[in-house]
C-alpha cells in the first residue's frame, strides 16, 4: 500500500462547510498513478463535495491540495483541468440545449485557422469517440436533453476522456447505464488503469468497486472512516464502515472511525 | 386531426432544415401586411410604405440582435431604450456642440468620431451594468430597471434636457432619407452580391458535409432554400428602387449636379437606406458571433445549464458581462440611426423602445426561459412589430389604442411560444 513514489494527487486535512453543516471534515486523501481508489459512502456522507473540490466547482475553507507533490491552488474547474484533472459530474454537467459535440468540447472548442468554430472537426471527433464508447449512439445533432439517461451519461464520458486526463474523477459514471454500457465503462477504466491515470470512482455498488478498486476509502457524516487495500477487507466489513463507522482490523482507521468501546458489541446492544 | 395532413408538410420542411418558426414568422407578416393592406384601401403596400417601414425598424432590429443574447443568457435588458437616448445626447452634443468649437462645422471626421464616442459610452454603460450582474450577482432585472430610470435621467442631465439640433451632414447618411440611401446601381449590386454569397455558402456548407460524411439535405431543398432568399432579395432591391425621391429634391439635385431634367420630371429611386443596411450587417455580424464562434457557443451553454459551463470551465461571469457591453454598444448605433433620422438629439428618445425590443426578440423565438434564440427571428420580429406600428398609424388608431394592441401582441406572442414548444418538445 504504501509506494515510494509521489502520489499523483494528495489531498491534505481538506474542510468544507456550508452554513452549520461540515460537509467535508478534515479528509486526507491520495492517488497514485495507475490507481484506482474507490470512495464509498452514505447518502449525504460528501463524497461528491470532496471531489468537487479537487476539480474546482467548489473552493475549499482549509486544507492543501498536491499534485506530484506539488502544491497547487484550484479556484475554478479551469485550474482543474490545466492540472489534468477531468470529472465526470454526478450530475452529469451537461448544457441540455446544445448537441453532443458541443458538450464535448465546451470550453475547449476546436477553432479553425480563422478563430471560428470547426463544427465540422468537432462532430467528426465527437462521432469517434463515441463510436468506442456507444457504438449504437446516433443522435449527433440532437440536443441532448432529448437523450435518454444512457446516452446523456456517454456524452459525459466521452467529454472527460476525450482529452488525455491525467487524474479521472468518476461521480456514479454508471447510475444511468445499462448491464452492456457498465461493462464498457469497467474496460475503460482498467484500461485507463495501464496507462497510468489515477482514476477516483465514487459508487453506490459496492460489487463495481470491488472488481476495480485498488482501495477503498469510506466517508461518513463528511470524514473518512478509514482505508484499506480491497484485499485486506471482506465486502462486510466495508458495509460496516460505511453504516456504522466502524473501522476493521485491516483498514486504517481515519478521524471518523469510532473508536471499538463506543462500538455495540456483537448481540448486545450496548446501553 | 390536422396531423396527417401536416405529416407530408412537416418532414419537407425537416428535409430542407429551415427553421419552421421563421417561416410561420414570415407568413404572419404577409397576413399583417395583406390585411393592413385592405383596410387602407392599398396604402399599405407601397413602395413608400414599405421603404419607411424598413427604415423605422432599424433601429429596434439592432437592438434586437443583442437583447437576443441577453434573453439566452437568462438574463433582461429593460434599459436599452434609456441607453438610446443617453448616447443618443452624447452622441449629439459631441456633433453639434463639441467637434464644431475644434474643428469647425462640416469637418469630414465629425460623424465618425461622434459615433465612436457614443458606442464607447453604450460600451462603458453595459459593462458597468454587467459588471453588476455578472459580478455582485444583483439580478438583471433590478439592474436594469434601475438602468431605465439612470440613463433616461442621464439623457437629460446631458443638456438640462435642451434638445440638440441639427445633425452633421455626413451623420445624417445615418438615418435615410433621399442621401441616407445608396441609390439604384448600388442597390442592385448588393442584392446581386447578396444572392452570390448565399449561394455559395449553401455550396460550401453542402461540400463540407460531404467532405466529413455527415447526411446532406436533398438538392431539391438546397434549390428551394436558395431561390426564396435570392427571390426575397431581389424583390426587396426593386422595391426600394421604385420609390423615388420626392420631385422638389430630384429638382434640386438635378440643378446643382447640372444634369438635364426629362419631360415629365426627374425619377431618381431611393434604393437600399443606409441604416437598413447597417441593421443588416450587424444582424450578419451578430449571427456570425452567435453561431460560429466560441462566446457565442458559450452564451447558449450558459443559457442552457449554467452550472454545467461554468463545470466545463467556461468563463460564465466574463460572459456575461461581454453581452451586455455588446448590448450597450448596440443601443449606441441605434442611437446613432434614430437621432441621425430626426436630425435631433432629444432626452425622450427612445422611450419604451425596450418593450418593442424585448417584444421583437421574443417574437422572434428567444426564448425566456434561456439557451434558445436566432438572431435572424430577432430582426424580422422588429419588423413585424414596427409593421403593427406603421399599419395602426395609417389607419388612423390613436396612441393609447396602439399601445394597447403592442402589449396584447407581447403577451400573445409569449402564449403562442409556449404552446409551440410544449409542440414540439414532445
Ligand atoms: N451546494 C450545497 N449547498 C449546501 N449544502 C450542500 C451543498 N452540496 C452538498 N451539501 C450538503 O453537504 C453534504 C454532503 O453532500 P454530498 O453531495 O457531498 O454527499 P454525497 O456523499 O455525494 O451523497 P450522494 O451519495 O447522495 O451523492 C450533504 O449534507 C448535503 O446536503
Ligand atoms: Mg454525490
Amino acid at each position: 500500500m504504501t509506494s515510494a513514489e509521489t502520489p499523483l494527487v494528495e489531498m491534505r486535512h481538506i474542510s468544507l462547510s456550508f452554513g452549520g453543516i461540515r460537509a467535508v471534515d478534515d479528509v486526507s486523501l491520495d492517488l497514485h498513478p495507475g490507481e484506482v481508489v474507490g470512495l464509498l459512502g452514505h447518502n449525504g456522507a460528501g463524497k461528491s463535495t470532496l471531489i468537487k473540490i479537487l476539480s474546482g466547482a467548489y473552493a475549499k475553507d482549509e486544507g492543501e491540495i498536491l499534485i506530484n507533490g506539488k502544491p497547487v491552488s484550484i479556484d475554478n474547474p479551469r485550474d482543474a483541468k490545466a492540472l489534468g484533472i477531468e470529472t465526470i459530474y454526478q450530475t452529469l454537467a451537461l448544457a441540455d440545449n446544445v448537441d453532443a459535440a458541443a458538450n464535448l468540447f465546451l470550453g475547449r472548442e476546436i477553432t479553425t485557422r480563422w478563430g471560428t468554430l470547426d463544427d465540422g472537426a468537432m462532430e467528426a471527433a465527437c462521432r469517434q469517440v463515441m463510436g468506442r464508447l456507444n457504438p449504437n449512439f446516433k443522435r449527433f445533432s440532437d440536443p441532448v436533453k432529448s437523450l435518454s439517461g444512457g446516452q446523456r451519461q456517454s456524452v459525459a464520458i466521452a467529454r472527460a476522456l476525450y482529452f488525455n486526463a491525467r487524474i479521472l474523477v468518476m461521480d456514479e459514471p454508471t447510475a444511468a447505464l445499462g448491464p452492456q454500457e457498465t461493462a464498457q465503462v469497467a474496460d475503460l477504466v482498467k484500461h485507463l488503469k495501464t496507462q497510468g491515470i489515477g482514476i477516483f470512482m465514487i459508487s453506490h455498488d459496492i460489487h463495481d468497486v470491488f472488481d476495480l478498486s485498488d482501495r477503498v476509502v469510506v466517508m461518513k457524516n463528511g470524514q473518512v472512516v478509514g482505508r484499506a487495500p480491497v484485499e485486506r477487507v471482506t465486502k462486510d466489513e466495508v458495509l460496516g464502515m460505511i453504516i456504522l463507522g466502524k473501522c476493521p482490523g485491516g483498514a486504517e482507521p481515519g478521524p471518523g472511525a469510532i473508536p471499538a468501546e463506543e462500538l455495540p458489541t456483537e448481540g448486545v446492544p450496548d446501553l | 386531426m390536422f396531423k396527417p395532413l401536416l405529416a407530408p408538410l412537416k418532414k419537407a420542411a425537416a428535409a430542407t432544415e429551415v427553421d419552421t418558426r421563421l417561416v410561420g414568422m414570415i407568413a404572419v407578416l404577409a397576413l399583417i401586411w395583406l390585411g393592413f393592406n385592405a383596410v387602407t384601401g392599398g396604402a399599405f403596400l407601397t413602395p413608400r410604405n414599405l421603404w419607411n417601414l424598413s427604415v423605422q425598424s432599424a433601429s429596434v432590429a439592432v437592438m434586437a440582435t443583442g437583447m437576443v443574447l441577453v434573453i439566452v443568457t437568462r438574463n433582461i435588458d429593460l434599459s436599452v431604450g434609456s441607453v438610446l437616448g443617453v448616447t443618443g445626447m452624447i452622441i449629439g452634443v459631441t456633433q453639434a456642440e463639441i467637434l464644431p468649437q475644434m474643428w469647425g462645422y462640416g469637418h469630414p471626421f465629425t460623424w465618425v468620431t461622434a459615433l465612436l464616442v457614443g458606442i464607447l459610452a453604450g460600451a462603458m454603460i453595459g459593462a458597468l451594468q454587467g459588471y453588476i450582474i455578472a459580478y455582485m450577482k444583483v439580478p438583471a432585472f433590478i439592474v436594469t430597471l434601475g438602468g431605465l430610470l439612470v440613463w433616461r435621467g442621464a439623457a437629460w442631465w446631458v443638456t438640462s434636457g435642451r434638445t440638440v439640433a441639427p445633425m452633421d451632414a455626413q451623420f445624417r447618411m445615418l438615418g435615410g432619407g433621399p442621401t441616407g440611401s445608396v441609390g439604384e446601381l448600388a442597390t442592385w449590386l448588393i442584392a446581386a452580391a447578396i444572392c452570390v454569397v448565399v449561394v455559395y455558402g449553401l455550396v460550401r456548407n453542402r461540400r463540407q458535409r460531404r467532405r466529413h460524411g455527415f447526411p446532406l439535405r436533398p438538392l431539391w431543398a438546397e434549390w428551394l432554400v436558395g431561390l426564396s432568399v435570392s427571390g426575397i432579395t431581389i424583390g426587396a432591391a426593386a422595391v426600394a428602387n421604385a420609390y423615388p425621391w420626392p420631385t422638389r429634391v430630384a429638382e434640386r439635385y438635378a440643378e446643382a449636379q447640372s444634369i438635364p431634367v426629362p419631360d415629365g420630371g426627374l425619377v431618381i429611386g431611393h434604393g437600399f437606406a443606409i441604416p437598413v443596411l447597417v441593421a443588416l450587417a450587424v444582424g450578419v455580424i451578430m449571427t456570425f458571433v452567435a453561431t460560429r464562434t466560441r462566446f457565442g457557443r458559450y452564451v447558449f451553454s450558459i443559457g442552457g445549464n449554467p452550472e454545467a459551463a461554468e463545470l466545463a470551465g467556461v468563463n460564465t461571469r466574463r460572459v456575461i458581462m461581454q453581452v451586455f457591453i455588446i448590448m450597450g454598444v448596440l443601443a449606441a448605433i441605434a442611437a446613432a440611426i434614430s437621432t441621425a433620422r430626426l436630425n435631433a438629439a432629444t432626452n425622450a428618445q427612445g422611450t419604451l423602445d425596450e418593450l418593442y425590443v424585448i417584444a421583437a426578440a421574443v417574437i422572434g423565438g428567444t426564448s425566456l426561459a434561456g439557451g434558445v434564440g436566432k438572431v435572424a427571428g430577432a430582426m424580422l420580429g422588429a419588423v413585424i412589430m414596427q409593421s403593427l406600428q406603421s399599419g395602426m398609424v395609417l389607419v388612423g388608431i390613436e396612441t393609447p389604442l396602439q399601445n394597447i394592441v403592442v402589449g396584447s401582441v407581447l403577451v400573445l406572442a409569449v402564449w403562442v411560444d409556449t404552446l409551440y414548444r410544449r409542440g414540439t418538445s414532445t
